[in-house]
């Protein structure tokens, strides 16, 4: 019978099954950061365990750390010892790889596992991080998890999983200009909703998915649990193939070619089915901006801000006007006459190197405008810098009056010193819009890398399209 | 991890949809590398009305006299009653501590975000998933009744109404059973420990590139 991709990666990984259908389920790769794993290692001391398998353990500081002055170190007392337990915890239990504070493979803990190759076709992947569904874009069962169950993968190499229903999200067609993988993912959900995926694992599939990179592919996962889907998966191509070659935990020589010719089946079988089928024609699709607190808020660029007078479920209309309360907006403003404080680009949903080369083609010989107080760009990780450096990426956003910082989450979530004042509206191409997010009572639009870049520009959102 | 069997318990409405994880314990106190001390921090933002930072001594904040929690009727509550699509947004397992430590042993809404959901298992939290018709019988129930409390039963699946009207819950069998028993996962998994082995040495001799 035709498999769909979930259920071909599912099959290879159950170790045991339940009556009631709860498996047993084997973990390939576990990335670890400093935010969601004290606690999981403090269990494993008091127990007296050990990690079951040290050789799938990948871990990073990047929540935490900050992106400017890293001469002094981490000021925030709080923040420097969740890091320093971190390191600690590495050194006593071990790991594959660790990539500390400072170090020049340090990063986003979803930018440096693929990276580095330690994110392969057919693994399962997990984090105590919800954005780990970023890694399905190499055909990964790959989804966020809490801090009980990081433990439990530190001490048995498995975890107990529902297998989900699966979802087919089908873009075909070709992208506008100006339009990338951020606008389809925030589109998807604005149409599905941020429910919409709740108990499904969707697969991102059509001509417009294969058209783009990994990184757009990346993208388009990590978004995935925007949905409300923990999984988010893409089928492997040549694409795929060709991002991995030569990264350094990749397999060389022989080994390469047998995994090559395994990963090629990673794919779902033609008349495979689904428990459901979206389709979403790439050319309906416009470049999005989130106008409220949830991913689901959102409208193309050349939209206004909807009426909550509108919206005839109660609890909705409700939800729509504390938003609209809360970002300071009235009903059908135009998106672009939306004025914005701060623009931030960055975060494990856009901060690898085609974000920054697409931001920076458009920030090129321009100037930030003068009602914009901070233009902020983080690489997702020290190589992603590195080789911005190399493009000259780093001079174009200085040259435009951008701050130039050092890799890590920063702003996306503000544990760091990078964060929104109270009143504060920033163009972010970060991944959630919830209140307080950025920092409490700062107001976010989510957008992509070209956009967040255009409005820095023009102190306002303004429509890509007719930029390029 | 507490048993959890039944529980007699008043409840607190939060009446709002999508309440995402950062708003149930903002990301300043994800510094913390302890289990405990997050209940006073429960949905910081809108309990208070400075912001709050770790280290501070809470108690001396102000309160927003507008948000439910802060409500003397519903002080003591151990039963949240929420809309759908309660605790998305972020893996933090914090989430579940701060309702704990805070005293909430069940969340009672139309629908939960996945990860939340299986975090409240791991931490002796049930989460009640009940029809949205229900879900807004319940409000108004709560509304109008000072005091209102609700049976939660786990062994008998029911969540019982004052007007002794009785509403049946699903829950995985596997999950229950850890809940009523108070079970260890991690002891519960290294029981299979040679079953692990023998696919883990497999999967080695297989996909080797896995093992680098």
């Amino acid at each position: 019978m035709p498999q769909t991709l979930y259920e071909k990666l599912w099959q290879d990984h159950v170790v045991h099954q339940e009556a009631d259908g709860t498996a047993l389920i084997y973990i390939d790769r576990h990335l670890v950061h400093e935010v969601t794993s004290p606690q999981a290692f403090e269990g494993l001391k008091l127990a007296g365990r050990k990690p079951w398998r040290i050789s799938s353990i990948v871990a990073t500081a990047d929540h935490n750390t900050p992106t400017d002055h890293w001469d002094r170190g981490i000021e925030d007392p709080v923040s420097r010892l969740q890091v320093e337990t971190l390191d600690a915890n590495i050194r006593a239990f071990g790991a594959l790889a660790y990539f500390p504070f400072k170090d020049p493979r340090q990063g986003i803990v979803h930018v440096v596992g693929p990276e580095s190759g330690a994110t392969l076709p057919g693994m399962t992947v997990v984090c105590g991080d919800s954005h780990t569904s970023t890694h399905g874009a190499f055909a990964c069962m790959a989804h966020g998890i809490g801090t009980s169950e990081v433990e439990h993968v530190l001490a048995t190499q498995c975890l107990l999983q529902k297998k989900s229903k699966t979802m087919l999200l089908q873009v075909d067609g070709v992208l506008g200009r100006g339009v990338t993988a951020k606008d389809v993912a925030l589109a998807i959900i604005g149409r599905i909703g941020t429910a919409g995926g709740t108990g499904y694992a969707i697969e991102f599939g059509g001509s417009a998915v294969r058209s783009l990179s990994m990184e757009g592919r990346m993208t388009l996962c990590n978004m995935a649990i925007e949905a409300g889907a923990r999984l988010g998966l893409i089928a492997v191509d040549e694409v795929t193939i060709d991002y991995l070659r030569g990264r350094p935990f990749a397999p060389q020589g022989a080994r390469w070619e047998q995994a090559v010719v395994h990963w090629r089946r990673l794919r779902s079988d033609d008349g495979a089915r689904f428990d459901r089928v979206i389709e979403m024609p790439a050319a309906a699709i416009g470049p999005q901006v989130t106008w409220g607190t949830s991913p689901e808020m959102v409208v193309p660029v050349d939209a206004r801000v909807p009426d909550p007078a509108s919206e005839p479920d109660p609890v909705k209309r409700e939800g729509m006007e504390r938003a609209l309360r809360y970002m300071g907006l009235s009903p059908d403003l135009p998106i672009c006459d939306i004025a914005l404080d701060k623009v931030f680009i960055g975060s494990c949903t856009n901060s690898r190197i085609e974000d920054l080369r697409a931001a920076a083609a458009v920030v090129r010989g321009r100037t930030v405008a003068s009602n914009i107080r901070l233009a902020l760009v983080v690489p997702g990780s020290g190589l992603v810098k590195r080789q911005a450096e190399e493009e000259g990426l780093d001079e174009i956003f200085r040259a435009a009056g951008f701050e130039w910082r050092e890799p890590g989450c920063s702003m996306c979530l503000a544990m760091n010193a990078d964060r929104l004042e109270a009143g504060e509206r920033c163009a972010s191409t970060s991944n959630r819009n919830f209140e307080g997010r950025q920092g409490a009572g700062g107001r976010t639009h989510l957008v992509s890398p070209e956009m967040a870049a255009a409005a820095a520009i023009a102190g306002h959102f303004c429509d890509i399209r007719e930029w390029l | 991890m507490e048993k959890f069997i039944r529980l007699d318990g008043l409840v607190v409405p939060l009446d709002r949809a999508n309440v995402d994880t950062d708003a149930i314990i903002p990301k300043q106190f994800l510094k913390s590398i302890r289990r405990s001390g997050f209940g006073p921090n429960l949905f910081d933002e809108w309990r208070y009305l400075d912001v709050g930072e770790p280290g501070r001594d809470d108690s001396l904040r102000p309160l927003n006299p507008d948000f439910v929690l802060n409500q003397p009727r519903y002080r003591g509550a151990q039963i949240l009653l929420a809309r759908q699509n309660f605790g998305c947004g972020s893996s933090r397992e914090h989430a579940p501590w701060a309702l704990l430590d805070f005293g909430l042993r069940t969340v009672i809404a139309e629908s939960f975000a996945d990860i939340f959901f299986n975090n409240c298992f791991k931490n002796g939290i049930l989460p009640v998933v009940l029809p949205a018709a229900e879900i807004d019988a319940l409000f108004a129930l709560v509304e109008a009744t000072p005091g209102c409390h609700l049976v939660v039963d786990l062994e008998q699946q029911v969540v019982l109404r004052p007007d002794g009207r009785s509403l049946p819950f699903a829950v995985d069998p596997f999950r229950r059973e850890c809940l009523l028993n108070g079970w260890d996962d991690i002891g519960l998994t290294l029981r299979h420990a040679e079953l692990i082995k023998a696919f883990e040495a497999r999967r080695r001799e297989q996909q080797p590139w896995l093992f680098a």
